[in-house]
């Protein structure tokens, strides 16, 4: 008996060790290196992958996931050495760099030989002419009203202009009873305040930062904003600890009725929801210059991807990153991460569900995404440097117009 | 014994004991002196790590960190952080030994006490910098305090203002370490011999000269040693100061260990960076050459 099965089975054992070889030699398997798995619903971005994988016979998708300062610095690692993975999470903030290491491919060869429609995406990254980046998940940054404070101060209109704000800020401040109308981040240790809490305002009016590729923050936009934020600072309508104060912290305060408004991402309505149930909060665009009509740019970061230089599969990493971009996958990546897409035509369902989100989703079309940090050399350098010369200026130090000057010195020699 | 087998035998007697070492030898090799190599080669290249082919910089990133001024701010800001830290350390500590040393309180207290005492060694330095953090905010407990009991009349900020900062984040690392003194002197007063004292009473002296010309002198050779390791291990300290200030506000706080993490993780400067690092060593090198010395003289 034994006898009569064994060649059986070797031959079943050889016919299936052929077709798993021949199957696993067939295959290519993509490195793609991300922070978003954590930070997504467990099993959640692995699903996407096996549904990329089932549409895409052949290419295996393995997922190196961490947490993101420890994302960002395995980047870095990779694009030196050479070691890279084939697909990666970008933030704007790193592109310039790596694309200085010539460790990202431009993506502009691959979207013309595939027929890519670039009007789907919400942005495209360039650096140098290049195309390095799309943005995948934006979360945007409005400005979160304490609808309770709000109508115990008087403040019957939500503001829609700086002056507006101004006067909100001032009528919400009881400082005896620890409560304040704003809230302004400015710690060292993650100087994104500068962006998200200070450029923004800078963005929201249509303006700039920049002029011609270069800083231009002694231009009238960065020196208003200054001068605006330093009014509120000499009103006493921020909240105190300014130097020190962190991005969770400032949620905290918000969370806690302890001030009236912050500028904060989409992607902490439901913890704030969560830490305070009670909470009665709106949304509005970041307040404009006076007379301002134009379009508002509305702050944001992203998740961003893009493709190593050094990868031997740059075609199946673009598949990858096409199927990501495209309507249906994004939608259902976005409305995982309660981000807003990267494809314009992809409509999360959590907009239509929830109202809070539903009306930012209306801010985010009437807007435009600005963030003039992607892709600038060493953009949280450059933060840092903005972030201490405008502590210098609340500390009463300088004039916003020298902060502005000593600032553009900074990033000058940056560039 | 024929000359050839005896020196074989001879060789073989030279080479065992480095045979012996080779494990250790191996291991602090590639953990302790290669990082420390690499990192010095860095300091000598231009766009180090970043770059696949760097070129040779010479002293270049030496030259700018010392004609940097935050530099300067940053190792006079480490001197103040680590002098009135050890110094503190050190007299917080004799206190508390000499408390729980004593006769004259009761044993179940000073065993409360010495379980009390010893509570912020217990701590690692994330949560004293956040218990600091939530402490000394604007609108914490030790504002509300001192405002009640009159002795502040607004907010400080503590943590937040340049003319506090560096204080506070120094009274946080004084909390944080000057259990390693108190145990070490409680050790230390406990093997003093009880006949010393016996002979000052005797002699008639009074409390404040037994403390004087006994307790001090027979503890000398343990606070000698614990200052100069303290002193070396508070230049280092990184997480305390980052978690709690960063550095700022502006560089009040910037201490050389978080001057060199900006400019390696905030600038990727990571050439100036190594340079940074090889002062801290070189300042710690002398301060632990010092120390070996002492230990050798002993």
């Amino acid at each position: 008996m034994m006898f009569r099965i064994q060649p059986a089975m070797l031959k079943i054992a050889a016919a299936a060790w052929l077709l798993g070889a021949t199957s696993a030699m067939a295959d290519t398997t993509l490195e793609f290196t991300q922070w978003w798995e954590p930070e997504l619903p467990a099993g959640s971005l692995r699903a996407i992958m096996n549904d990329f994988e089932a549409a895409n016979p052949g290419i295996k998708v393995t997922l190196v996931s961490g947490p993101y300062a420890t994302t960002r610095d395995q980047i870095s690692v990779g694009a030196a050495t050479g070691t890279l993975s084939d697909v990666v999470g970008l933030d704007g903030a790193w592109v310039n760099n790596l694309n200085a290491q010539n460790a990202l491919a431009d993506m502009n060869p691959m979207m013309d030989a595939s027929g890519f429609d670039k009007t789907q995406v919400a942005d495209i990254i360039k650096v140098d002419g290049k195309a390095v980046m799309f943005p995948v998940a934006s979360f945007v940054y409005p400005v979160f009203v304490n609808l309770d404070l709000a109508a115990q101060a008087g403040v019957t209109k939500l503001p829609s202009t700086r002056a507006e704000f101004l006067e909100a800020a001032k009528k919400m401040t009881q400082a005896d009873k620890n409560q304040y109308g704003w809230v302004l981040p400015l710690s060292l240790q993650t100087p994104s305040g500068v962006q998200n809490d200070m450029m923004s305002w800078v963005w929201a009016s249509g303006q700039s930062m920049m002029a011609d590729g270069k800083p231009a923050l002694e231009g009238k936009p960065v020196v208003d904003m200054l001068t605006f934020l330093k009014s509120l600072n000499d009103a006493g309508t921020i909240s105190p600890g300014i130097a020190t104060k962190t991005e969770q912290e400032k949620v905290e305060e918000f969370v806690n009725d302890r001030v009236g408004m912050m500028i904060d991402s989409l992607a902490h309505v439901n913890l704030i929801r969560k830490r305070n149930p009670k909470l009665n909060f709106d949304l509005i665009p970041v307040p404009v210059v006076e007379n301002y009509n134009g379009k508002r740019g509305l702050p944001y970061a992203s998740w961003g991807i893009g493709i190593s230089a050094g990868s031997k599969h740059q075609e199946e990493a673009w598949k990858l990153v096409q199927y990501l971009m495209s309507e249906k996958v994004n939608a259902k990546l976005v409305s995982l991460a309660n981000a807003f897409p990267g494809n314009v035509n992809a409509k999360p369902d959590f907009v239509t569900s929830d109202k809070a989100f539903g009306k930012a989703f209306e801010i985010f079309k009437t807007g435009y995404l600005a963030n003039e940090f992607t892709g600038l050399p060493v953009a949280e350098d450059l933060m840092t440097q903005f972030d201490v010369e405008a502590q210098k200026m609340l500390t009463g130090e300088q004039s916003p117009e020298q902060a502005a000057a000593n600032a553009q010195k900074g990033w000058m020699a940056k560039f | 014994m024929p000359r050839q087998k005896r020196s074989r035998h001879r060789l073989k007697r030279a080479v065992a004991p480095y045979l012996y070492l080779s494990p250790s030898l191996l291991i602090i090799g590639l953990l302790m002196l290669l990082p420390m190599v690499t990192v010095i080669g860095y300091s000598f290249q231009n766009s180090a790590v970043l770059r696949r082919d760097p070129s040779f910089a010479g002293l270049k990133h030496y030259q700018a960190i010392f004609n940097d001024p935050v530099f300067w701010a940053s190792l006079w800001h480490t001197l103040y952080f680590t002098c009135m830290s050890v110094v503190f350390h050190m007299t917080i500590g004799m206190v508390f030994a000499l408390m729980l040393n004593s006769d004259r309180i009761n044993p179940t207290l000073r065993n409360v006490l010495r379980v009390l005492y010893i509570l912020p060694w217990l701590f690692t330095a994330v949560i004293i910098a956040v218990i600091w953090r939530l402490l000394l905010e604007p609108n914490g407990v030790v504002n509300s305090v001192l405002m009640q009991m009159g002795i502040i009349g607004s907010k400080v900020e503590w943590f937040s203002s340049p003319e506090t900062a560096l204080h506070a984040v120094t009274f946080a690392n004084i909390w944080a370490g000057y259990p390693l003194f108190m145990v070490s002197l409680l050790a230390g007063l406990q093997g003093i011999p009880k006949d010393f004292y016996e002979a000052a009473d005797i002699d008639g002296a009074k409390a404040y000269q037994k403390l004087i010309f006994i307790t001090i002198p027979q503890l000398m050779p343990i606070i000698i040693s614990i200052s100069l390791l303290d002193f070396i291990w508070t230049m280092q300290v990184f997480p305390l100061i980052w978690i709690t200030t960063g550095g700022g506000p502006i560089y009040s706080t910037e201490v050389l260990s978080t001057y060199t993490y900006k400019l390696a993780f905030s600038s990727y400067n990571l050439s100036q960076a190594s340079a940074s690092a090889v002062v801290i060593l070189l300042i710690s090198l002398g301060l632990t050459l010092f120390y070996i010395r002492y230990q050798k003289a002993r």
